[in-house]
C-alpha cells in the first residue's frame, strides 16, 4: 500500500490528521503532509476511511 | 412528477415549497416530506420564496457527487443563486466572501484564514478550551434552578473561544453576539441584516487598524501583520473574513452544543455510554453521530450549476439553483443502516454535517474539539442534568438559518 496526495487540491479540513495521525500531517497553511508513504498494513483501515472522507478527493491509496 | 408527488403540499405552479415544516412531536428529525421525496424522487424541483425553482437533492451520494463536482458554483452573486431569502442575498451581497466564490479566487481566499484550524492548532487549544468549560459549569451550578443551558454553556463557550482565536475582546460579546444573532435570523429584513453586518464592518475594522499598530498572537492581527502588509489581502477583505469567522463561530457550534445535549438527555441509554467512558475515541463518535443525526444547517448548501450537469437520470442546466438538502442525506438508509436512530456507537464519520468539497467548513476541527471538550465534561461534572419542562415545547429555531434551541432549562 502507498499512499499519494495531491496537495493542491486539499482544502485543509484535516480530517486525515484527525483519523491517521501517523501517516498525514498538515503544513504551516494545513495543507496534507504524507509522514508515511508506506504504511504498516495495520494502518489500511484508517488510511482507506482517510481517503474516503477526504472532501477534495485528495488522498490516493495505490496498491503496487 | 405531479404523479408521484400528489401528498404534498402544492403551490399553484405544481411544484412544492421548500423549505419544509418539520413534526412538531420530532424536533430532531428533518421534515416528513424531505423523507418522501428522497424515496420516491430524490432529485426534484422546488420552489422558494422569490419563485425560483432550483433543484433539491435528497441523496447522500447525489450531495456527496454534485458538492465536490467543478462545474457547480457557489457564486451569490450571479443569477440563478437559490438564496435562503431576502436576507440571505442582502448578507451575501453585503458580506462577499470566499464561502460564495469558485477557483481561483476561493482558494486563495481562504487559505489566508487556515492557520488557526489546523488540527494540531486546535489540539493546542483543548486545555484551554476544558478550563473555559469548566468555569461555566461551574457558574452554572452556583447559579439558581433551572438555568437556561443556551446562556449558561452553549453559547458562551463558543464565543469565548472564537473571540480569543480572533482577538476580539470577549467583554463586548453583548454586542457581537447580538449581532451574530440577527445574521443567523431567518426572517429578518434584509436592511436589519445589512445594518448588523454594518455594525460589525465598523467595530471590526477598528480593532483590526488597532492590530496593526500593536500586534498580538491572534488572527486579526496575523491578517494584517502578514497578509494585509504583504499585499495578499486589502484592509476591507481582512475586514469581510472577520466577519465571517466572528458570525460563523456563533451561529454553528452553539447550536450543535444545545441541541446535542437534548438529544442525549432524551436518549438516556446513550448518555449514559458518553458519562460512563473515558476513551476519547467514543465521544469522539458520540460527536460524528450527533452531527450527522441532527445535521444543523437544515436549510441544505446552495449552489448555481455552471455548466449543464447529468445526474441520476436528470439533467441540471447551466444557469439552475441547486440545494443540497444534507439533513436528508445524513438519514440516506442507503448509507446509514437504520438511520433515524441515534446510535454513538456507529461509524459516522462520513456524513456531510459540515457539507463536501472544497467549501467544507474551514472551522470543523475547532467545532469537534468543543464538541467532544463539552460532552465528555459535562455528564460527569453534572450527572444528574436534565431538562426543566416537556422537550416538545421548547422553543426550536424552526425559523433560523442554522437549526437549533433559543433556549432551554435545565435543572440538576
Amino acid at each position: 500500500m502507498r499512499i499519494e496526495v495531491d496537495a493542491p487540491k486539499c482544502v485543509t479540513s484535516g480530517q486525515c490528521v484527525m483519523i491517521a495521525p501517523d501517516v498525514f500531517d498538515q503544513d504551516d497553511d494545513g495543507i496534507v503532509i504524507v509522514l508515511d508513504e508506506n504504511p504498516a498494513e495495520g494502518q489500511r483501515g484508517v488510511v482507506e476511511e482517510s481517503a474516503a472522507v477526504c472532501p477534495a478527493a485528495a488522498i490516493f491509496v495505490i496498491e503496487d | 412528477m405531479a404523479d408521484t408527488l400528489t401528498s404534498f403540499d402544492e403551490n399553484p405552479h405544481g411544484l412544492v415549497d421548500f423549505p419544509m415544516a418539520k413534526e412538531q412531536t420530532c424536533p430532531f428529525d428533518p421534515p416528513p416530506a424531505l423523507k418522501r421525496i428522497q424515496d420516491e424522487q430524490p432529485l426534484t424541483r422546488v420552489r422558494l420564496w422569490d419563485g425560483s425553482s432550483p433543484w433539491l437533492v435528497t441523496r447522500f451520494e447525489d450531495v456527496r457527487t454534485l458538492l465536490s463536482d467543478a462545474r457547480v458554483s457557489s457564486n451569490a452573486l450571479g443569477d440563478g443563486f437559490p438564496h435562503f431569502n431576502a436576507a440571505g442575498k442582502a448578507r451575501f451581497q453585503s458580506n462577499h466572501t470566499f464561502v460564495n466564490m469558485d477557483a481561483p479566487e476561493h482558494p486563495r481566499m481562504r487559505k489566508m484564514v487556515t492557520r488557526p484550524f489546523m488540527v494540531k492548532r486546535v489540539e493546542a487549544l483543548r486545555p484551554q478550551i476544558q478550563a473555559m468549560t469548566n468555569e461555566l459549569i461551574d457558574e452554572m451550578l452556583a447559579g439558581p434552578k433551572p438555568a437556561d443551558f443556551i446562556e449558561a454553556l452553549a453559547l458562551p463557550l463558543p464565543s469565548l473561544v472564537i473571540s480569543e482565536l480572533l482577538g476580539v475582546p470577549y467583554q463586548d460579546h453583548k454586542f457581537f453576539q447580538d449581532q451574530s444573532a440577527v445574521l443567523a435570523e431567518r426572517d429578518a429584513a434584509p436592511e436589519k441584516v445589512v445594518a448588523a453586518i454594518d455594525a460589525l464592518r465598523d467595530y471590526l475594522g477598528q480593532l483590526i487598524q488597532a492590530k496593526r499598530k500593536s500586534p498580538q498572537q491572534d488572527l486579526l492581527s496575523e491578517l494584517v501583520t502578514e497578509r494585509v502588509d504583504n499585499d495578499e489581502l486589502t484592509d476591507q477583505d481582512a475586514v469581510e473574513l472577520s466577519i465571517l469567522l466572528l458570525a460563523a463561530g456563533h451561529e454553528t457550534t452553539a447550536n450543535m452544543i444545545g441541541l446535542g445535549t437534548l438529544a442525549l438527555l432524551q436518549h438516556p441509554d446513550q448518555l449514559a455510554l458518553v458519562r460512563e467512558t473515558d476513551d476519547p475515541a467514543v465521544v469522539s463518535k458520540t460527536v460524528e453521530e450527533l452531527l450527522r443525526w441532527l445535521t444543523i444547517p437544515h436549510l441544505g448548501r446552495r449552489r448555481v450549476a455552471a455548466e449543464d450537469i447529468e445526474i441520476g437520470g436528470v439533467v441540471i442546466r447551466a444557469g439552475e439553483g441547486i440545494i443540497c438538502a444534507a439533513d436528508i442525506a445524513n438519514r440516506d438508509p442507503a448509507e446509514f443502516e437504520n438511520p433515524d436512530a441515534l446510535d454513538i456507537t456507529r461509524d459516522a464519520r462520513k456524513h456531510v454535517a459540515f457539507g463536501f468539497g472544497v467549501h467544507q467548513c474551514l472551522g470543523q476541527p475547532l467545532a469537534r474539539v468543543e464538541l467532544q471538550v463539552v460532552w465528555s465534561t459535562l455528564f460527569k461534572r453534572v450527572p444528574t442534568l436534565a431538562l426543566s419542562g416537556d422537550f416538545r415545547d421548547l422553543p426550536y429555531k424552526h425559523d433560523a438559518l442554522i437549526y437549533g434551541l433559543y433556549d432551554m432549562p435545565v435543572t440538576w
